[in-house]
């Protein structure tokens, strides 16, 4: 898990120039704002606009769009559950619902405490170890009961 | 020094693999065992992976599936010079799920150290890039066309047609695309190739480089592949030191890079042109065709994009000949094709065959069935957009053509599998709201078709009005197929209607029209 920083200006006018000369530079820029910072501020959305001369517009859109992106900042682990057919057909309906009770939340939100967020992810290609999981950048396959108490032991850490 | 190949690869990785590797360096180190540890590809056999080999003087000796924290009673049982253990394996060419297999494009893929290019070098990697630039670029189009050669990624289209369009069209620059976004459920082809024998992707492109005039090459690598966008990073910034990569590729007057771009976890940009938008910077909504990428693409400038397996198959084809490709598979689908094979499955992995083995053959013969133990019910191939097939059905051969007259397709040639236990209305229900969610919102059918449909196969599942609601669908499906600008919205129908079709008794046993077919 990676630990994020509060937003400095200077810091992401820093990342952003770094990345604009790149040919289409703003999925790049994003994802580097959000690994540092954990999430697209307003006034990331401002600063990406103003150094890319886009339109605040255009910039809110391209992070609404993607799954990626969140405008707001997430717990300090992200627990991605694959919920796509291949899983399903090994029973991650079931995983799933044992998940969100564990952690007492729901898919896309976030514990009170600010631990974990929990996701819905369509297919993270371990199809035939399925049903898997992503925390974070970890992956894990072929989920059963105890592997979920762990991982669920793990977004406490 | 003994050799011990430990999979980097992630059906390995998330099964335990790093820490396996950390035991047997730990007792490397402890022991004195003088091991030499790769982090090799997968073999393919998923369902045994980990899949750890050793290198004995009998050849390589595989055990699996290896869980982590059994490392030392492995050692101590003496795999180390193939003894017997209840998980020895033995030789995995001599395995009858890869026994069968023809391994072209997955030749090096879990036998070589991935990054190692003196290991792909010793296991013939590179040949069809020296050999494409021997030739020229027009001897290079004809020989990928000549092999018959079509779209991995599901849509089928000659790829030496599309490379000759490119290398016809007038451009300041070109560029090569390689669609990694594999986000298609069942499907992990592209990652295993990146993540196993990444140089051969980077040859393909830099093949497609000479054969257009192109010069930059992306790849757009979805997030979900973590441990592909390492290897494929890596691999890149070491082809590039060697000069397979850069200003003059392999000494020669070509030019050309490659980078990994990644994408943000939307499904559509699997579709080539959101593909291209998404690169560009924009939101990845579909584009209007014509113009074809292969004239205006990325940037508007002409451009090649292909699936990751239809470009990884091409430094075999310029290694070997258009003619040994050609001569493997069935009708107009030529050469070999990466099936992969998920879900409830009890052999689960990737298997490379010729084209023209049927369903049953797959499913049955070579994966076991269910990893249940159940009776198989259904299987969904091509992805979320493919038509679930029933047993029926499993005399159909794997070809482009013959699953396209069973109303259903081969995509990229994902399997999945289902046991009894499936309710197919709830399958049905969830290609709708699968397309909701991923659906880029450009054209009406899609956006708003799926959204209706969802909500309408909900109001069946409550019993409400059920053969007038099932009318509703049809009609929706028929305007989604024929009204959405891509194959998220045109396809969506496809394991809706297959479901309906061929599991009518889950739709509350009232069968529609289409049905009786």
């Amino acid at each position: 898990m990676a630990a994020h920083a509060i937003y400095d200006a200077d810091e992401a006018a820093e990342i952003i120039g770094s990345l604009k000369g790149l040919e289409g530079p703003l999925l790049p820029i994003l994802h580097a704002l959000q690994e540092r910072f954990g999430h697209i501020s307003d006034e990331a959305v401002r600063q990406i606009a103003g150094e890319l001369n886009l339109t605040r517009a255009e910039v809110y859109g391209v992070v609404t769009f993607y799954h990626d992106f969140h405008k707001e900042p997430h717990g300090r682990h992200v627990l991605k559950v694959c919920r796509a057919e291949a899983c399903q057909a090994a029973g991650s309906d079931a995983v799933a619902d044992a998940l969100e009770k564990a952690l007492g939340i729901k898919f896309g939100e976030t514990t009170g405490d600010g631990q974990v967020t929990l996701e819905a992810v369509y297919c993270l290609g371990l199809c035939a170890t399925a049903p898997s999981a992503m925390l974070d950048r970890r992956i894990v396959g072929r989920l059963n009961e105890a592997k979920i108490g762990k991982l669920v032991e793990e977004t406490r850490l | 020094m003994t050799r011990v190949f430990i999979p980097l690869d992630s059906f390995a990785v998330a099964c335990g693999a790093d820490e396996i590797a950390e035991e047997f360096e730990l007792l490397n180190t402890e022991r004195g065992l003088s091991l030499d540890i790769v982090r090799n590809g997968s073999r393919g056999m998923a369902w045994l992976e980990p899949l750890i080999e050793v290198e004995t003087n009998d050849g390589r000796i595989a055990y699996g599936p290896v869980e982590p924290g059994e490392v030392a009673s492995l050692i101590d049982a003496g795999i180390l010079s193939g003894g017997e253990h209840e998980k020895r394996i033995g030789k995995v060419e001599e395995h009858p799920f890869f026994a069968r297999q023809i391994r072209m494009t997955f030749k090096r893929c879990g036998v070589t150290d991935p990054l190692s290019l003196d290991d792909y070098k010793a296991h013939g990697g590179l040949k069809g890039l020296e050999r494409a630039i021997d030739i020229g670029p027009e001897a290079v189009v004809a020989e990928v066309t000549e092999s018959g050669l079509r779209g991995r990624g599901g849509a089928g289209f000659p790829t030496g047609i599309k490379w000759k369009t490119v290398a016809g069209a007038e451009g300041a620059r070109k560029y090569i695309v390689a669609n990694a976004d594999e986000g298609d459920s069942g499907t992990f082809a592209d990652r295993m190739i990146m993540e196993g024998d990444p140089y051969c992707l980077i040859e393909g492109m830099a093949i497609a480089g000479v054969a257009t005039g192109a010069t930059k090459g992306y790849i757009y690598l979805r997030s979900e592949y973590p441990v592909a966008i390492d290897v494929m990073n890596e691999a890149i910034r070491r082809a590039r030191e060697a000069g397979v990569l850069g200003a003059a590729m392999l000494g020669s007057a070509h030019a050309f890079d490659i980078e990994v771009r990644v994408g943000a976890g939307a499904y559509v940009c699997g579709e080539e042109t959101s593909l291209l938008d998404s690169l560009e910077g924009k939101r990845g909504q579909v584009r209007f065709k014509p113009p074809l990428p292969a004239i205006q693409g990325l940037f508007g400038m002409p451009t090649v994009i292909n699936n990751v397996i239809s470009l990884a198959s091409t430094p075999e084809i310029l290694a070997q000949g258009a003619q040994a490709y050609k001569e493997l598979g069935m009708g107009r689908s030529r050469g070999t094709i990466p099936i992969q094979i998920g879900g409830n499955v009890k052999h689960g992995g990737l298997l490379e065959v010729p084209f023209g083995l049927t369903l049953g053959e797959i499913v049955e013969d070579l994966c076991g069935g269910t990893a249940s133990g159940r009776p198989v019910r259904a299987v969904q191939v091509g992805g979320p957009l493919g038509a679930y097939f029933p047993v029926s059905l499993f005399d159909t051969p794997f070809d482009y053509e013959a699953f396209a007259a069973k109303d259903g397709l081969i995509g990229h040639a994902g399997v999945v599998i289902f046991d009894d236990t499936v309710d197919m209305m709830s399958q049905a229900r969830f290609a709708f709201e699968f397309c909701a969610i991923e659906s880029c919102g450009k054209c009406t059918p899609c956006r708003v078709g799926a959204v209706r449909g969802y909500e309408t196969m909900k109001k069946i599942m409550d019993g409400e009005r059920p053969a007038e609601n099932l009318a509703v669908i049809e009609d929706l499906c028929n305007t989604m197929k024929f009204g959405s600008l891509c194959a998220l919205g045109g396809f969506t129908p496809y394991p809706v209607v297959s479901a309906m079709r061929h599991f009518p008794e889950d739709f509350h046993g009232t069968p529609m029209s289409v049905a009786a077919e």
